[in-house]
């Protein structure tokens, strides 16, 4: 009879462990994918064949069940990103750095969409591509900062400095985030001509608000299953680069 | 398929674009997911972690 | 304090050494408001009401330009290695180097201001504003540029980056900057332009030199 002597570890450490992390919820995707899946269709179906015309807007308000999910998603990414820069700076936990790096890349995309369904929500209802008021500005310099953040980690070599380093911007960003929203929207009341539509203007219907709200779930289940792959990935290729060092120096495992 | 009015073009496109840009996503990262995999077992890795 | 003050005096000295440099810059100021007219064309009325834009996006280009001296140089004659192990924390350091880059860059610029006043033919009112609003607001732009000069100073090519990550970091100081100058605002509005240029300034000063200072840290090992 032999004793377990095999280190038993929390569930804790055990998501503090990129390859353990990588086996507890890679069971997680698949189910994931298909929520989405699901979430997709019924938003689109929703979208598309259950929901009435705005009676002032008309059909463009259609527009909105993918614009208002995207935007929600370039802060909410962002605040994935700040999350994980504090996780990494306080606590050092490995997976950390992982999820701040490959929240980037996504946050970016969803930003740029937000900023091409707004400029095309903004033509038939403003009767403009860009208008420079305060949503829109501060959304594209959101844009520059999630792009300056990818720049920052493809300067690093090693991509252990690199998330410190990035960690520390974009904690410096997220204090300096509400401050450029707030000048942005002063400059813009500023600049403001007074023709824009205000779009606090009509109270939402419920028939609009059930697509609005499965399609903000839909696209929330998608950056989580993205965030989740994409974290594996960048888990494996560590392993790959560790792997390589190692077979560059000549060792046999 | 209800007619979209006379904005359809506007959207149209935002939806294309947006399904353009999530595919272009989605499709990044699967591929590159496999690619991450294959290198590994080219590698021989033999953890079972991957 | 003692530590601080030498850095101070060390990077100060370090600069006026090599003077060429920042009659260099001073000219490149001077160069980018010169060169406006010649794209938009020599009208004196159009060119009053933009010069006050003219005069902030020539101060933050201005300003970019010296960032790779600041701790580039220091790194890789192995200086900053010692500032780490110093007893001086190096938040003080880099809040003495800071200063050294706003006496040494920013403070030339704003005594070459007055030609762009002529250049651009500013009326004396908006000439003081624009004095008042560089002198605020430049001390932000010389703590975002440590900031982005310390996040880069371990890359590669970090001069490339680094005025990436600044530029969108100082949207609220070019705004609140040319919003304390040009009047277009209505009546009272420079008065809270200033002050609010006032406390972003006040605030990045304070808080940069320590996320500065971590970045450097972080960043070596």
């Amino acid at each position: 009879m032999s004793i377990d002597t095999t280190p038993k570890m929390s569930w804790w450490n055990r998501l503090a462990h990129p390859g353990q992390f990588v086996i507890l919820t890679k069971p997680l995707i698949l189910p994931l994918t298909a929520l989405t899946a699901l979430l997709f269709a019924a938003g689109l179906w929703f979208a598309f064949f259950n929901s009435p015309a705005d009676y002032q807007m008309g059909d463009t308000v259609r527009i909105m069940y993918v614009h208002v999910p995207t935007a929600w998603l370039s802060q909410f990414v962002y605040a994935t990103m700040a999350v994980s820069a504090i996780g990494s700076l306080v606590w050092r936990h490995p997976m950390a750095d992982v999820s701040m790096k490959t929240a980037a890349p996504l946050g970016a995309a969803f930003t740029a969409m937000a900023l091409f369904t707004g400029s095309l929500w903004g033509r038939p209802t403003w009767g403009t591509f860009w208008e420079w008021d305060g949503r829109m500005t501060s959304t594209l310099v959101l844009l520059f900062i999630y792009l300056g953040i990818v720049a920052l980690w493809r300067a690093f070599d090693d991509q252990l400095r690199a998330a410190r380093v990035v960690a520390v911007f974009t904690l410096v960003g997220a204090v300096n985030i509400p401050i450029i929203k707030f000048s942005v929207d002063w400059w813009s009341t500023l600049h403001q001509p007074a023709s824009v539509f205000r779009p606090d203007g009509p109270t939402m219907h419920g028939s609009i608000l059930t697509p609005l709200f499965v399609m903000f779930f839909a696209f929330t289940f998608l950056f989580i299953t993205l965030q989740l792959t994409a974290i594996h990935t960048e888990v494996r290729r560590r392993r790959i680069t560790t792997l390589e060092r190692r077979a560059a120096r000549g060792e046999t495992r | 398929m209800i007619g979209l009015g006379e904005h359809a073009e506007f959207i149209i496109s935002a939806y294309m674009g947006v399904f353009l840009g999530l595919g272009a996503l989605i499709g990044w990262t699967v591929f590159s997911a496999r690619a991450t995999k294959r290198r590994l077992a080219e590698l021989g890795d033999t953890r079972s972690d991957a | 304090m003692s530590g601080f003050v030498s850095v101070l005096r060390r990077e100060v000295n370090l600069s006026l050494r090599g003077g060429g440099e920042m009659l260099t810059l001073v000219l490149f100021f001077v160069i980018v408001g010169a060169i406006v007219p010649f794209a938009v064309g020599p009208d004196k009325v159009l060119l009053a009401r933009i010069a006050p834009g003219i005069v902030w996006i020539a101060a933050f280009l201005a300003m970019l330009m010296g960032l790779e001296k600041l701790f580039g140089p220091d790194r890789a004659d192995g200086t900053l290695g010692l500032y780490r192990l110093a007893d001086t924390p190096l938040s003080a350091v880099v809040a003495a180097k800071v200063i050294a880059h706003w006496l040494t860059t920013a403070l030339p610029l704003i005594l070459a201001s007055p030609i762009f006043a002529l250049l651009l033919s500013m009326d004396l009112p908006t000439f003081w504003r624009t004095l008042v609003s560089l002198l605020i607001g430049t001390p932000a732009l010389a703590g975002f540029g440590a900031l982005g000069a310390a996040l880069t100073v371990a890359t590669r090519h970090g001069g490339l980056i680094a005025p990436i990550l600044i530029a969108p970091l100082s949207v609220p100081v070019l705004i609140f900057g040319v919003g304390a100058i040009s009047a277009s605002g209505g009546p009272g509005q420079t008065g809270v332009a200033t002050l609010l240029l006032a406390a972003l300034s006040l605030m990045v000063v304070a808080l940069t030199p320590f996320a500065a200072a971590l970045a450097i840290d972080w960043g070596e090992d």
